[in-house]
């Protein structure tokens, strides 16, 4: 006997979008899971993330909250901890600092302060990075600060299918996850593949396989790495690229096992390049696989300096495209 | 008037408040005891009246100085000694040490040792029973000098916007360590604070544990009946030094002797053994009950056990899912 499938189609859809979708159809299928924050409700959240959601779900659980940071993360925590699966929204990690005390003093150190009682299962989404020409206070890579925090998970989807399906899974875990969404992702266009569905949070994926050097990074700087790599390959180069995907844990074993293979490492990261998130990954290579390289690392960083507003100079001031094939080529000498 | 047994449970809470704390100083100077610890000594009759109106599904978020209000709920003596032992039989398994008994079972969420992070705590939690149609009511305890903290304020907007069922307890007992209320905050008059908030508020003598169980009673009542957050701020005073290491050069000691006449436990006492309700032989033997429970969680800690520092990083993650 023959039957119609229908198998479903791959769709098309922006970043924001996979979000949205992320975060509906959870709380379609979870009584206990609502949305927090700031203009997320009336608003429609500051990049549009949250928009239309008020209309499903209500007052209820499309709380619009007053500018208290810390008041509302803090608020997140407490109904975590009696019974609810708060997604708490922070326009941005340089405001998430005001709620830092909540997120590090609290989400983090409850479960071990209290020896094992309480489990903080809660959602924390952030937007970061630099590209929009919004200035020193609106604009950084803070992700590092977090990723050093035992006690927290954190995250940094970086494509369409990641938004759709990390959060899902963030939002089964019993413990705080940190969501970083990169502002210059947004009003990205994907296709959500027909069989894509819930994904793990804690490995790293290899985007683009290469064979002559690793590129590590994640978040925004993914699809600057991927053009890299494009260019790369017209002067034959073959650049493996390296999504992290999660930042805390670091999957150490796929960064390890791409260095044995390519033997050359550059990596990435729109943070700053001192004490930072690129620094641990070199550091991971060096206790990890030093023998397996055949060159020096090379770290395109965020340069030390607060980002600017003027266009030119925050393009100066964040990793682009032509400093990647540079740092590549040194590695390589080629 | 409250009935008889009433009256001795609540006299029987604070002494034994005090005589735990009394041995606890016995055990921190002969080193079984270490790190921070804060006493409750002269405050009890606050941590025992409020507690004493919460029903026993009622939420307590708590500061650093919080065994008063472990014991009040009736946390096992034995396991908060045991914490402060550092031992794994503790109630947070000697993680968390005397400024964080948390006991999930008393609904005691902690200990927390930031001095205003427990708010937005207590917020949350009754946010979670408000979304969950539960009736409980979360009681927060801080201290004055929270009053001048951020998260005092948005925990403060929060509950009061959201009409939540929270009753904040502010312990004032007009030292944050070593600085006077008056030298760090303009408005002196805390349930001024409150009031700007629209929350109904009310100062309380908080050395006298029969005045604080009616205000507390009153306010639960009315938050459990949907009338929103209270507040409450207790009067009292610290008789003893703010930790262990303060030496106490910010108050006279004239001050300190003048609040002594105030003690909320011998008060009650006097006050019951005038108006006939309790004998002498019934303090004696409530004595001698106190010493034996304080007796048997001294022993219970004494032949605890250390965690084997195999376990070291257990508890950072849940367990029983794969990080």
């Amino acid at each position: 006997m023959t039957t119609t499938e229908t198998r479903p189609e791959s769709r098309t859809m922006t970043y924001r979008d996979a979000v949205r979708e992320a975060m509906s159809e959870a709380m379609r299928s979870d009584d206990r899971v609502f949305l927090m924050g700031e203009d997320v409700g009336e608003y429609g959240g500051c990049y549009a993330v949250s928009k239309g959601m008020l209309d499903e779900f209500g007052y209820d659980r499309i709380i619009d909250t007053p500018l208290s940071e810390s008041g509302f993360v803090g608020a997140g925590i407490g109904a975590a901890l009696g019974g609810m699966r708060p997604i708490v929204e922070v326009m941005t990690v340089n405001f998430s600092l005001l709620a830092m005390d909540q997120i590090v003093n609290t989400a983090a150190l409850m479960l071990h302060m209290s020896g094992g009682q309480f489990n903080v299962p809660i959602v924390i989404r952030m937007a970061t990075g630099a590209g929009r020409q919004l200035a020193a206070q609106h604009s950084h890579s803070w992700e590092a600060w977090y990723a050093h925090v035992p006690g927290l998970k954190v995250v940094a989807p970086a494509t369409v299918e990641d938004a759709r399906w990390m959060l899902a899974t963030a939002l089964e875990d019993p413990d705080p996850v940190v969501m970083f969404e990169h502002a210059g992702l947004y009003n990205m266009a994907g296709e959500l593949p027909a069989d894509s569905g819930p994904c793990d949070i804690t490995t790293a994926r290899i985007r683009r396989p290469g064979t002559d050097v690793s590129i590590v990074t994640h978040g925004g700087s993914l699809w600057k790495c991927l053009d890299a790599a494009e260019e790369l390959a017209d002067s034959g180069i073959s650049a493996e690229v390296l999504d992290l995907r999660s930042l805390r844990p670091l999957d150490a074993d796929t960064i390890l096992d791409s260095v044995a293979r390519t033997h050359r490492l550059v990596v990435v990261d729109e943070g700053w390049k001192s004490v930072g998130l690129s620094a641990e990954i070199v550091a991971i290579v060096t206790e990890g696989a030093l023998w397996e390289l055949d060159a020096p690392v090379r770290r395109v960083c965020g340069v030390e300096v607060p980002v600017p507003y003027a266009h030119h100079m925050e393009e100066a001031s964040v990793p682009q495209v032509p400093g990647i094939v540079a740092a590549v080529h040194e590695v390589t000498g080629r | 008037m409250p009935d008889r047994d009433h009256l001795l449970g609540l006299l029987r809470t604070m002494l034994l408040i005090r005589r735990y704390e009394e041995k606890c100083v016995e055990l921190y100077q002969a080193e079984k005891i270490r790190g921070f610890l804060h006493l409750y000594i002269g405050e009890e009759a606050v941590a025992t009246g409020i507690i004493s109106a919460l029903q026993p599904d009622d939420g307590v978020v708590a500061t650093y100085r919080e065994h008063g209000h472990a014991l009040a709920m009736g946390v096992d003596p034995g396991r908060i000694m045991a914490e402060m032992y550092g031992n794994v039989e503790g109630v947070s398994r000697g993680r968390g040490g005397s400024m964080h008994l948390f006991d999930a079972g008393a609904h005691l969420y902690g200990g927390n040792a930031i001095v205003g992070g427990g708010l937005p705590l207590a917020v949350g939690l009754a946010l979670a029973d408000k979304m969950q149609d539960r009736k409980r009511v979360t009681a927060v305890f801080f201290g004055e000098g929270a009053a001048a903290e951020g998260e005092f304020h948005e925990a403060m907007n929060l509950a009061a916007l959201w009409h939540l069922p929270v009753l904040f307890c502010c312990e004032n007992n007009l030292y944050a360590m070593g600085t006077a209320l008056r030298r760090a905050q303009v408005q002196t008059r805390l349930t001024l604070r409150a009031a700007s908030y629209e929350m109904p508020a009310w100062d309380v003598d908080g050395m006298d544990v029969l005045a604080v169980a009616e205000a507390a009673t009153t306010a639960v009542e009315a938050i459990r009946a949907g009338g929103g957050p209270h507040f409450l701020e207790l009067r009292t005073y610290r008789f003893r030094a703010h930790s262990m290491f303060d030496p106490e050069l910010y108050r006279e000691r004239s001050e300190v002797e003048e609040w002594k006449t105030h003690d909320p436990i011998e008060n009650l006492k006097d006050r019951l053994e005038s108006d006939g309700i309790m004998s002498s032989a019934d303090w004696d033997a409530m004595e001698a009950d106190v010493a034996d429970v304080i007796d048997t969680a001294v022993a219970f800690a004494e032949a605890g056990s250390r965690e084997a520092i195999d376990d070291l990083v257990r508890f950072v993650h849940s367990e029983g899912v794969s990080a």
